[in-house]
């Protein structure tokens, strides 16, 4: 069986399971009334058809007309997605540009490192719930297309993984690498080029990776108080509101965002196939903090 | 001579610019609608004169922001990002005592759409019926017409818990009484399948408590549109010209609901049609009739509401005369009823709208 039969399997059958244990406590909670096998104690979800539709309802509301003689909700919802990806992308490219950027910044210049690190962390604890109201009103000051916005919101959200990543595969050439250039008499700018970029690209795809999704996530969010009613984030608003009627149409609209992130981050892992040779690919970010905890002991030591 | 020829060049730009000035005063006026949540029916009239062409026939080019959580239509326009705002009463008179600056221009809404629903097996059909039960509400300014009628009742209730904005608690009977909007939230409850029939639940399934109701009489005035005094002041024309706009789109509402329901749904791709034909009738009731003409405000409601406000502890003092103006509604009814339109609506008729499961 090749690897990637063996990844759909396992995608599969994880699915699967996924799908059986929320039926299974479904079925538990009706059949209990809504209480742990033999005990008084609640259940902490109620199994109800409004809290809990069945997983094919779901399936079967994509299938089924958004309103009375409308469209089907998966075309209503792969429209929303289609503009909602719109600005994740933007936000993207430009949270990753601006990351990247900081990386460099950063390994050239440890005072801009010092000053400058503890502003970015600092910018991730912010909610962006808070941060994308007042992007929104700034940029209603300046008569900027709403969804530019948006793509900001998301890039804001996006830069930071790079922005770590690319620092961490910069410092990831061995120290002899280093020497060997500067005593060929290497500018800064093609040890730049030529050695720390060409170590950075296996950390900065695990950092694209997760600015994929973190850029899906904030443009959701930053088409709310942008009020954008043609993305997701105007559908999984409007579902929620009418979510005792209609459960399913949300999780169908959560479902389909959901969708969005893993074609996302399928495109950066093609894009990752083509330019990294197979040796030299990090599969995750464990990984790639590996090396750095390595040299953080060897500078230790 | 040079010096002449310049100084005619700069005669020439100066008349040319003066005359693209003066072309661009023939344009239509650029003016921003802050909404207090995303399109819906509730909007419907605005968004009818836009569609329709009545702000363009006044000159002006109107863009409807959509609210959205977080956004405070009466802040948005206390601070410049938009001319126009929707804003409860009640929450606007709030923002004028932080120095929000506002005045109330048009009274659109002339009933409040708050309902305390419960099911018809509790037995509750008045506030006194609250002895000892669970009342929901959802807090944030929305509760006060239900506090007022607690304490004009005399009623002990059980427990005043925290709601969340949707049906659920009542669904699951972890409360009796539910506060809904008219237009909305009860409507949800008659759009949930009824576990034990498989059918919707039927209106019959449950008691409503109108705040509006004479014996109740806490209602407060909601939906009104607000201006700065300032613009007010320097733009009366504008005012105006927007009131009459805005209450044509509203009258064409009134006369036409399925094409604002149309309207509205082509600006909302995921909104239900059954549950905005609802919304459409109710928000009709909420306006139709006005009995001096739509948006002209009711004296006796602005007191009632200012006092429900005081008595409630909402605000801390009365508002100040010129906190509502009917000067700019009256000419625009003024004008409109010239044009043969009826601004009082008494002949309209609420309708029975049939909902489908999920409000499609």
């Amino acid at each position: 069986m090749s690897p990637n039969a063996r990844r759909l399997l396992s995608f599969l059958g994880i699915l699967a399971v996924l799908i059986a244990m929320w039926e299974g406590y479904k079925w538990m909670g009706t059949a209990t009334g809504g209480v742990w096998p033999g005990t008084g104690i609640g259940l902490p979800v109620r199994t109800n058809e409004r809290s809990m539709p069945h997983t094919w309802d779901v399936v079967i509301a994509l299938l089924r007309p958004a309103r009375r003689g409308g469209e089907m909700l998966l075309l209503v919802l792969l429209r929303a997605a289609l503009f909602t990806w719109r600005s994740a992308l933007l936000g993207f490219v430009l949270g990753s540009a601006v990351g990247f950027g900081l990386g460099v910044l950063f390994v050239r210049s440890a005072l801009a490192e010092r000053g400058l690190m503890p502003h970015v962390v600092a910018s991730q604890t912010v909610p962006i719930l808070a941060i994308a109201p007042i992007l929104v009103v700034w940029a209603g000051r300046l008569n900027v297309t709403r969804w530019l916005v948006v793509a900001v919101v998301s890039a804001y959200l996006a830069f930071f993984p790079v922005a770590i990543n690319t620092l961490r595969g910069l410092r990831s050439p061995d120290a002899t690498a280093s020497e060997l250039m500067r005593s060929y008499a290497a500018t800064p700018n093609q040890v730049l080029w030529k050695l720390q970029v060409p170590a950075a690209l296996p950390y900065l795809f695990p950092a694209l990776k997760i600015a994929a999704t973190a850029s899906i996530i904030g443009a959701i969010v930053g088409e709310l108080p942008a009020s954008m009613p043609d993305g997701l984030g105007r559908a999984i608003l409007n579902f929620a509101a009418a979510f005792s009627a209609a459960p399913e149409k949300l999780f169908a609209s959560i479902l389909v965002a959901s969708l969005v992130g893993i074609g996302f981050v399928g495109v950066v892992v093609l894009a990752e196939r083509v330019l990294i040779p197979p040796s030299r690919r990090l599969e995750d970010l464990s990984e790639a903090a590996g090396p750095q905890s390595r040299t953080l002991k060897e500078v230790v030591a | 001579m040079r010096s002449l020829r310049a100084l005619t060049a700069t005669l020439a730009v100066l008349v040319l610019v003066t005359g693209a000035c003066a072309a661009e005063d023939d344009e239509l006026t650029p003016i921003n609608l802050q909404l207090q949540w995303v399109a819906q029916a509730q909007f419907a009239g605005y968004y009818a004169a836009v569609d329709q062409g009545f702000y363009a026939d006044e000159g002006l080019d109107v863009t409807i922001l959509e609210g959205a959580v977080e956004i405070v239509p009466q802040q948005v326009v206390a601070t410049g990002g938009a001319e126009f705002g929707l804003a409860w009463v009640p929450k606007a008179l709030v923002s004028n005592e932080e120095d929000a600056g506002l005045v109330n221009v048009g009274q659109v809404f002339q009933r409040s759409g708050t309902l305390m629903v419960s099911w018809a097996d509790s037995g509750i059909t008045s506030p006194s019926d609250w002895e000892g039960k669970i009342v929901g509400n959802w807090g944030f300014g929305n509760e006060y017409e239900l506090t007022a009628a607690i304490e004009k009742f005399g009623v002990n209730v059980g427990e005043l818990v925290a709601q969340s904005f949707d049906m659920e608690a009542l669904l699951n009977r972890e409360i009796d009484a539910a506060e809904a909007m008219i237009y909305n939230e009860y409507a949800q409850v008659l759009e949930a399948t009824n576990p034990d029939t498989g059918e919707l639940y039927q209106p019959s399934d449950l008691t409503v408590i109108d705040f509006n109701d004479p014996s109740i009489a806490t209602a407060m005035l909601q939906d009104a549109i607000w201006v700065t005094e300032a613009y007010a002041e320097d733009n009366p024309d504008i005012v105006e010209a927007f009131l009459r706009a805005s209450f044509r789109g509203w009258i064409h509402c009134r006369d036409n609901p399925d094409s604002c329901v149309d309207i509205v749904l082509a600006a909302g791709p995921t909104l239900g049609r059954s549950h905005q034909t609802w919304q459409m009738n109710e928000i009709n009731g909420l306006i139709w009739p006005s009995p001096h003409g739509i948006g002209v405000m009711d004296a006796a409601l602005w007191q009632q509401t200012v006092d429900v406000a005081t008595s409630q502890g909402v605000i801390q003092g009365v508002p100040p005369a010129g906190s509502y103006r009917t000067d700019f509604a009256q000419n625009a009814v003024d004008a409109l009823e010239d044009d043969g339109l009826d601004t009082v609506g008494n002949s309209w008729q609420r309708v029975t709208v049939e909902l489908n499961p999920g409000g499609e």
